[in-house]
């Protein structure tokens, strides 16, 4: 890839249009565990709801021909594996974080089964805008063409904070996240508001996965998750629970995960595959600067296990 | 606060008020036949998947059988396949018992085979016995201190070590992957990147009258070893404390901070030894194929065996016996090889299930607590 004329500028560039064609699949996990973690249960399984997301993403997208309704069957198998992990949680003395860990192996395994027929075909992809017409340097173009996924995401945002702040259900949620036995005592039923809150977060997590296949990198294989899915629920962790804060790491995220192939692209290759490795580096990073043993993570969940 | 919930989480398995039912202690019906009703429960839903492939499960069945025990052949490929699983295990299991659910097996037995790569490599020219053991020593010492930087994070920062130790999973792979195509890459080796070989000279050897590599005798003498650490040494016990109660452990005065690394050490050591034997026994150089998937099932290992190094030996042969048919079904029935990851699966998620059970099947009950 040539400069065309922007040298060095080409790669803040690419990496802003890298960080949100990136950051999308971070932005989905991020807000469906932002919605799981403040009930009270945090779900490792989005790994593998990511990856069974892609898949079947793509797969429908490839028979149907269209790819939204990848994006929904996404989201229901999604959903599917979020019931899964919400009603083995609420069998008594199960523990949330070991079958999290269950659910990604299988979920990696199970997408590498039936994915095995769609890794050859092109499946139709999701269309993006082009916010770059103004200029008549392709790079400008090429960087600021957005998927609209993504701007799906991004009205997520506000919705989910008003929902959370504003709205009877989110209401409840908050409740059966920071208080069991208030809850109860309220008359509200928490483990059916946890089994909900799963399944959406699952949901969310499955339309992450349909973008990893069907817009970026875009196209079905085995590997195509590699700790997105685990790197979005620590994200959550730092992003304190506010899914406006979840938005702007997310873009973080994206952007660190798009440094590698940017450099790349003007020709610097040295440390590809450390760079690549930029965004958990950095997840690691700021969750020792967050963290701290002595006091509870501000704006944490009370019910959540690995905070209490 | 943090680290109490994390005990309580990760304490190998829940204690009866009486604290009748103890790991080892456990009366033998109740810890054998609930994960073993998993088990067949858990075959008999693969069974189903693969009856919806259309796949006829009583074939799978049998070349399962087969592809494990059925041959002289299948029973050394299930023991080699054990072997590193042992030790991988061990990673999730030792510091569970002070409260830890660690989950970075993979990136310690990748650490760990690098490492080792680097020693060998490095001591070509030198006697056998040297080498090997400059190895071993490189490998346990990567795979320790990967671990321990979770477990060091966990109790001074306290960030969650499940999520730290899995993502210290990828930065291992990009790190074997940088080195061996950039600074320590054979020039020699075109298509695929891998380091120089540590002479086929210095291998591990099988163990004689077999093609079964030394790894397997290495694996359950570490594994009785651990077993012996944690229930008859006294660090062993203050372990176990920490992990069940870490509130009276406080109050005891235990050196919780150095219990927590000592053991995360020690469960690193084990899987970069892992990673260590199967450079040294299996790959010769280290490239992407140290890439195993061991460290992954080693979770299994170690959850199935319900933290407790001894159970885990006869779980090790079964998912190596499970991971040898997967040959089989593929070639004679057209299974995908991720068949059995699939199987994996649904065998972790029935038994951590089966917890629920403990204690709620009336006939099953040990003695102690029914009264």
């Amino acid at each position: 890839m040539s400069g065309g004329g922007l040298g060095w500028w080409i790669v803040p560039l690419a990496v802003l249009g890298g960080a949100i064609r990136v950051s999308t699949p971070f932005l989905f996990v991020s807000l469906g565990e932002c919605i799981t973690e403040k009930s009270g249960r945090i779900n490792l399984g989005l790994e593998g709801t990511l990856v069974m997301g892609a898949m079947s993403g793509y797969a429908v997208s490839y028979i149907s021909g269209s790819p939204w309704l990848g994006v929904l069957a996404a989201g229901l198998v999604g959903t599917g594996m979020g019931l899964l992990h919400g009603t083995i949680c609420s069998l008594q003395r199960v523990n949330d974080i070991a079958v999290g860990i269950a659910l990604m192996l299988f979920g990696v395994g199970l997408a590498d089964y039936l994915g095995k027929p769609f890794i050859q075909p092109a499946a139709p992809q999701l269309p993006s805008l082009s916010f770059g017409w103004w200029s008549s340097s392709p790079d400008v173009q090429n960087a600021l063409k957005i998927n609209e996924l993504f701007l799906v995401g991004v009205a997520l945002v506000p919705l989910l904070v008003w929902a959370f702040r504003a709205t009877r259900w989110g209401l409840i949620l908050r409740i059966v996240g920071e208080s069991a036995d208030a809850a109860r005592a309220l008359g509200y039923p928490v483990i059916p508001v946890r089994i909900i809150a799963t399944c959406c977060g699952g949901f969310l997590a499955g339309i992450g996965g349909s973008f990893l296949s069907l817009y970026y990198p875009g196209a079905w294989s085995e590997r195509i998750s590699s700790g997105q899915g685990i790197t979005a629920v620590a994200l959550v962790i730092f992003a304190r629970w506010n899914p406006q804060l979840c938005f702007y790491a997310a873009l973080l995220f994206g952007g660190a995960g798009a440094l590698g192939p940017s450099l790349q692209g003007v020709g610097v290759h040295g440390g590809y595959y450390l760079l690549n490795a930029a965004p958990y580096i950095l997840t690691l990073l700021i969750m020792i600067v967050t963290c701290s043993p002595k006091r509870r993570l501000l704006g944490a969940p009370a019910e959540l296990s690995i905070t209490k | 606060m943090v680290e109490e919930t994390a005990a309580v989480l990760a304490a190998p398995r829940p204690r009866s008020p009486g604290g009748s039912r103890r790991l080892i202690g456990t009366p033998a019906a109740e810890a054998i036949l609930v994960p073993l009703g998993a088990l067949i429960l858990s075959l008999l839903l693969f069974g189903l998947f693969v009856a919806c492939a259309g796949v006829n499960p009583l074939a799978v069945y049998r070349y399962m059988v087969e592809g494990s025990v059925g041959s002289w052949f299948s029973v050394q490929n299930t023991l080699t396949r054990a072997a590193p699983l042992l030790l991988t295990g061990l990673c999730t299991a030792l510091p569970a018992q002070a409260g830890l659910m660690i989950i970075g097996n993979e990136g310690a037995f990748v650490m760990g085979g690098l490492a080792a790569a680097a020693a060998g490599v490095a001591l070509r020219d030198a006697p056998s016995f040297l080498a090997l053991a400059a190895m071993a020593v490189a490998g346990t010492a990567a795979g320790a201190v990967w671990i321990a930087l979770a477990g060091s994070l966990r109790h001074w920062r306290g960030v969650n070590e499940t999520i730290s130790s899995l993502l210290l999973n990828y930065v291992a792979i990009a790190i074997l992957n940088q080195l061996v195509e950039g600074p320590f890459r054979d020039p020699q080796s075109l298509n695929k990147p891998s380091s120089p070989s540590i002479g086929y000279a210095h291998m591990i050897g099988s163990i004689p009258g077999t093609e079964i590599h030394w790894g397997l005798a290495v694996g359950i003498v570490v594994c009785l070893a651990a077993s012996i650490l944690i229930r008859r040494t006294t660090v062993g016990f203050a372990t176990r404390i920490t992990g069940g109660n870490l509130k009276a452990a406080r109050m005891v005065g235990l050196p919780i901070g150095r219990l927590v690394m000592l053991t995360c050490a020690l469960g690193g050591a084990a899987a970069g030894l892992a990673g260590m034997i199967e450079l040294a026994a299996v790959q010769e150089r280290a490239s992407a194929d140290l890439i195993t998937g061991y460290g992954y099932s080693g979770i299994l290992v170690a959850f199935l065996a319900r933290q407790n190094p001894l159970a885990m030996i006869p779980v090790a042969v079964l998912l190596g016996g499970i991971g040898a048919s997967g040959g089989l079904l593929q070639r004679h029935l057209g299974l995908p090889d991720a068949a059995t990851v699939v199987l994996q699966g649904i065998i972790f998620i029935v038994i951590l299930a089966s917890d629920a059970v403990y204690g709620r099947v009336p006939w099953l009950k040990p003695a102690a607590a029914r009264t």
